[in-house]
């Protein structure tokens, strides 16, 4: 379980780390938590690894505009903790709960994380289900990817080679919005076998909006608006089985896991609507 | 006195240094060492048609590749069966790189050495191996309907076959007034220590000596295996077990291939070689455990009582048999537990399969289980069937079947896995039971059960016992030694795997010798120091090592009183030993110090310290005999061992409450209790830690681990993403309760204690779902969706 060999670089620009990127079988090196496995397991053998962790200008979290933005070497762990998060994205907090354990939190990127595509990842869940943006920087000049267009497989995102994700930009959401994820996953802190994010909006007491983004039963994060279905569950578990296909694996069934999906949702907006509610009071 | 350490929860000594980064585990050593890596079987069966290695060749800092073909003398021969058994009909073994035939995914085929670990992997990834791809034998009902032969020359796939009876069992269950059967089915899963195996050796070329440090349970096995492989004289191979990050059984085994490649390429290449496993090898190439079927059919009379027991088990041995049969003859011998069924008989017939073979799974370096949890299962989930065919309480029927004290000792009729009579030594199974039941609550339990109910919530309650033979002999030994300076040596054979054993045998030695515990130095598992040794498994380590190290110690104790009483003119029988100063009882002005004496236990006197200084004052000896008396040896130091007439017994029982989530079938734990009795106790608080790390394996077991295989024999989950080895937050709370009955078998009456964790694991959760869900458990470990699956299906029967 050693990598194969491949070229350090460690830039000190954001452009010396885009001319990195253009080498041929480059790869960006974040926090390493999923890329330092697939490079030992030789699942992945890129020739240039471009290490970003000297880029201190990516390691912010801060209020732009009516935007919440993370830049991409900020840590879980910090974006975690921090009271802007805290207060205007929630959800973001509310899902970093499931991530792994705080030695990986301590060093994974909640931005790598997106970059990374996994399907089973919390955060492309909730970068998905709020519409978060994500900021690029190429050759050709920066560029931004709505989240809608970002998750294209398992893994596989529209990132082209040579790019490099700056950040992630989350709308925020003021108090009439309350949000939940819940998850089943066989250990703590494991990849979920199904999870959901809920976001509702509530007005005088009245649900006026209500999403979810189902994760870990596809191989991108599936947003359903409910708002149709939400005070019917049966309705809504209708609607909400139509759209997912999850596998038989080792851990679990087909069935079982659609059984997860009914009763998180339920579970995620009944969380959301009192998260909502006690944002406002 | 001096306080007495015997008995006393003692901080372990070990750990400043191991939880500082002061540990030397295998890997820590050599870095400078050559690196071997090994191009592994991705088939399960296969026949190898061609290696080329023409691009491989390229890679700089490639020092060599080697395929059987290259393999000299014994070396080339296979691996030999450590353990024959009469009923091993056919074993059969591997061979260090695979001769023309693989039988397993992960079975090594080349091995590259290179200048490091990184070029010894390109290097293989460049070897191109051709296969003749043949059919696996993959799971009991594979190996049992033979269609495919794992190994040609083994009809229907059966490696041994075992019948023992104890009275006519199958009469007494016709004639019996109840009869139920059973079929019970437990997964694989595997020992997984946190570090892998290892080996690094050391060839000198001038001295034509090889030195070799292996990340083993048995150095002293591994030591006589290596010089007979490489035809080496004993006196010229070394060979230590450094610091050890656990065993549980897998590094019992041996010699691995590792362990006999490693040195010879060593030697061959005349220069230092190391191999350290990685995860992924240590899941498709080291050893699993446990995969085993049951049948079983039981009479019983109207009060629960077993007339007759009549167990049909198939094991699977994966695809090879160094380490014999000894699962399946320990889950025979070992499945009554603490019952006295009328008559029993037992037959089990072991398979291949082309899977990874199994060892005895066991315990934080002590063993941990072995077969054990296989037959308590069988045996709890009979007894919980009967009682609830009888409509009578669990422990009801269990008390009405438990062997009573005054029955000690008691002969179950059965040969134990160490070739002698079965027979119970102590233990007091009603006192345990009315513990547990007390601790948990068990007569309250149907409040606590309603009172979930009314929340709408789910609960149930499960137990098990189970006995387990501890101290298997034949031997160990103990070499107690004081130096001139007060520095107490103490060596044994066997090795640690983070037990603890530096602390309790000094905890021993300290209380036999009256010295404060900081001056003991406990040295294990290296050849150099104690060459005599067994190894450590079957939770022996505490039973055998310390009781020769209590003998040796008793012996220098002996000594050292006799030379203190002619240096102080007084009768050893008035002299005390306190502090490390002997001294005469009642007159403490009339002392000398252990120090002193280790002085002049050695007539040559060089005064290099304080302590020879202060010996001068003092005359020792008869200067009508020589300076070294016939009977004599210079030095304060002694040497004995242990060999017990037979194993020891120790015992203890398990209850858990659970509840199960109604839609999602999650089972939570929200207590675990634990009564346990390994006799006398040398540090409570090791024991209780012994009983914590096994409880985790025992919910591991259960509820998490299993060895996922595919019909093509590919291990699907040989990663710890996907092998669910549960954390420190899916581990309860372990609530122990201690019932000491002696071992009237060993001077320090204690019994073994590194197992009891985890034997009753399956069989206790398998209860209390049971308990909780209403229906029958028969196959373990089980999962939420396995659990979830199971309702739906009996709501469709039902
Ligand atoms: C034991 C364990 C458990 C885990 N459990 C979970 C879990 O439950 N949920 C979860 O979501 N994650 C989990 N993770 C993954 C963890 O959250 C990772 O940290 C995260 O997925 C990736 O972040 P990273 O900074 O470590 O990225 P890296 O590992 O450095 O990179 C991952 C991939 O993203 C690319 N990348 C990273 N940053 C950028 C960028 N700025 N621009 C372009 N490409 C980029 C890399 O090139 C690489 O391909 C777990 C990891 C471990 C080891």
């Amino acid at each position: 379980m050693k990598p194969s060999r491949f070229q350090y670089v460690r830039p000190r620009s954001i452009p010396e780390a885009v001319m990195a990127l253009q080498r041929h079988n480059s790869k960006v090196l974040a926090g390493g938590q999923s890329l330092t496995p697939l490079l030992s397991m030789r699942l992945a053998s890129p020739e240039v690894l471009v290490d970003i962790n000297g880029l201190t200008e990516l390691s912010g979290i801060e209020l732009r505009g009516s935007e919440l933005w993370i830049g991409a070497i900020a840590r879980h762990q910090e974006v975690l903790t921090h009271h802007l998060v805290q207060t205007h994205v929630p959800l973001i907090q509310q899902a970093l709960g499931y991530v792994a354990h705080p030695v990986i939190r301590n060093r994974g990127t909640s931005v790598g994380s997106i970059a990374h595509a996994d399907p089973a990842g919390e955060l492309t869940a909730v970068a998905a289900l709020l519409g978060a943006r994500i900021h690029v920087s190429a050759q050709q000049g920066p560029r931004e990817i709505l989240a809608a267009d970002f998750f294209v497989g398992p893994l596989e995102s529209a990132l082209q080679h040579g790019e490099l994700v700056t950040g992630v930009s989350f709308p925020v959401l003021d108090a009439t919005w309350g949000s939940s994820c819940q998850e089943v996953s066989r250990r703590h802190g494991d990849y979920a076998l199904a999870g959901v994010c809920a976001l509702v909006q509530v007005l005088d007491g009245r649900i006026m909006a209500a999403r979810i983004a189902i994760f870990s039963v596809a191989g991108t994060p599936l947003v359903i608006d409910v708002m149709d279905v939400h005070e019917d569950h049966e309705k809504l578990n209708l609607k909400v089985q139509a759209l997912i296909d999850p596998d038989t694996d080792i851990h679990a069934t087909a069935d079982y896991r659609r059984q997860l999906v009914k009763t998180l949702v339920v579970q995620a907006l009944t969380e959301a609507r009192v998260h909502a509610e006690l944002r406002q009071s | 006195m001096t306080t007495k350490s015997f008995g006393e929860p003692i901080l372990r000594k070990e750990d400043p240094r191991l939880v500082s980064g002061q540990g030397r585990y295998l890997d820590d050593l050599g870095h400078d060492a050559l690196a071997a890596a090994f191009l592994r079987s991705p088939h399960a069966s296969a026949r190898i048609l061609d290696i080329d290695v023409t691009d491989a060749l390229e890679v700089p800092g490639l020092i060599g590749i080697y395929t059987y073909e290259d393999l000299e003398g014994r070396v080339a021969e296979p691996l030999p069966l450590l353990i024959p058994h009469p009923a091993l009909l056919n074993g059969r073994t591997g061979y260090p790189l695979a001769n023309e035939y693989v039988r397993h995914v992960g079975e090594a085929i080349v091995m590259v050495i290179a200048e490091d670990r990184y070029v010894a992997e390109d290097v293989v990834d460049l070897i191109k191996v051709s296969y003749e791809i043949l059919k696996p034998v993959v799971g009991i009902e594979n190996a049992k309907a033979a269609h495919n032969a794992v190994h040609p020359s083994v009809p229907n796939n059966v490696s041994a076959h075992s019948v023992k009876e104890v009275g006519d069992a199958r009469a007494m269950i016709e004639s019996a007034p109840h009869k139920l059967s059973l079929d019970l089915f437990i997964e694989r899963s595997a020992c997984s220590p946190l570090e892998g195996k290892g080996v690094y050796a050391i060839w000198e070329e001038d001295s034509q000596e090889l030195r070799l440090w292996s990340s083993t349970q048995t150095s002293t096995g591994v030591r006589a295996a290596v010089a007979a492989k490489l035809d080496l004289p004993l006196q010229k191979v070394e060979c230590i077990a450094p610091d050890v990050g656990g065993g549980f059984g897998v590094k019992i085994m041996h010699p691995w291939p590792e362990e006999v490649l490693i040195p010879w390429a060593a030697r061959k290449l005349k220069r230092p070689v190391k191999w350290s496993e990685d995860r992924r090898e240590h899941f498709i190439s080291s050893a699993h455990e446990r995969a085993q079927e049951h049948h079983i059919e039981v009479g019983f009379d109207e009060e629960g009582r077993i007339l007759g027991l009549d167990v049909t088990f198939f094991h699977d041995n994966g695809a090879y048999t160094p380490y014999g049969i000894i699962i399946p003859l320990i889950t025979s011998t070992q499945l009554l537990g603490p019952y006295k069924p009328a008559s029993y008989r037992v037959e089990f017939t072991s398979l291949f399969t082309n899977t990874v073979l199994v060892i005895p799974y066991r315990g934080a370096g002590r063993p941990r289980g072995a077969g054990r949890p296989q037959g308590v299962f069988a045996m709890e989930r009979t007894v919980d069937a009967i009682a609830k065919y009888l409509k009578l309480d669990r422990t009801v029927v269990r008390e009405r079947n438990f062997i009573q004290p005054h029955e000690m000792p008691y002969d179950l009729g059965l040969i134990f896995q160490d070739g002698r009579p079965l027979e119970y030594d102590s233990g007091d199974f009603p006192a345990s039971m009315a513990m547990l039941k007390k601790m948990v609550g068990w007569d309250d339990f149907e409040t606590m059960r309603s009172e979930y109910a009314a929340m709408g919530r789910k609960i149930g309650i499960g137990v098990a016992c189970y006995v387990e033979g501890t101290g298997v002999g034949p031997y160990e030994g103990g070499f107690v030694q004081v130096e001139t300076s007060g520095r107490i040596n103490v060596a044994t054979g066997l090795t640690s795997q983070g037990q603890g054993h530096q602390t309790v045998f000094a905890q021993i030695v300290a209380d036999e010798l009256g010295v404060p515990i900081e001056d003991v130095f406990v040295t294990t598992g290296d050849t150099r120091r104690f060459p005599y040794a067994v190894g450590t498994f079957a939770s022996r380590a505490a039973v055998m090592s310390g009781n020769a190290i209590a003998l040796a110690a008793r012996q220098v104790r002996d000594k050292a009183l006799r030379l203190a009483g002619e240096a102080l003119e007084c009768d050893p029988q008035d002299l005390e030993i306190v502090d490390g100063i002997i001294r005469v009882k009642g007159d403490h002005t009339k002392s000398i110090a252990l120090k002193t004496v280790a002085v002049l236990s050695n007539p040559l006197r060089y005064a290099f310290d304080e302590s020879a200084k202060a010996a001068t004052q003092f005359a020792v000896g008869d200067t009508s005999k020589p300076p070294v008396p016939e009977d004599q040896e210079p030095g304060l130091e002694g040497k004995d061992y242990y060999s017990p007439m037979a194993s020891t017994f120790a015992n203890g029982m398990h209850a858990v409450i659970i509840e199960i989530l109604p839609e999602t079938a999650e089972v939570k734990i929200l207590r675990y209790v634990v009564v346990h009795d390994c006799g006398r106790v040398i540090n409570p608080m090791i024991v209780e830690g012994q009983i914590h790390g096994g409880v985790a394996q025992g919910v591991a077991g259960a509820l998490y681990e299993r060895m996922a295989y595919d019909e093509s024999g590919q291990l699907q989950n040989a990663s710890f993403m996907d092998f669910l080895m549960p954390y420190s937050t899916e581990i309860p709370t372990v609530e122990a309760g201690h019932l000491e009955t002696p071992s009237p078998l060993n001077p320090l009456g204690i019994k073994g204690a590194g197992e009891a964790g985890v034997i009753p694991g399956s069989a206790v959760f398998a209860s209390a779902i049971e308990d909780a869900e209403g229906f029958e458990i028969r196959r373990m470990p089980i999962s939420p969706s396995e659990l979830w699956e199971l309702r739906r299906t009996m709501k469709e029967n039902a």
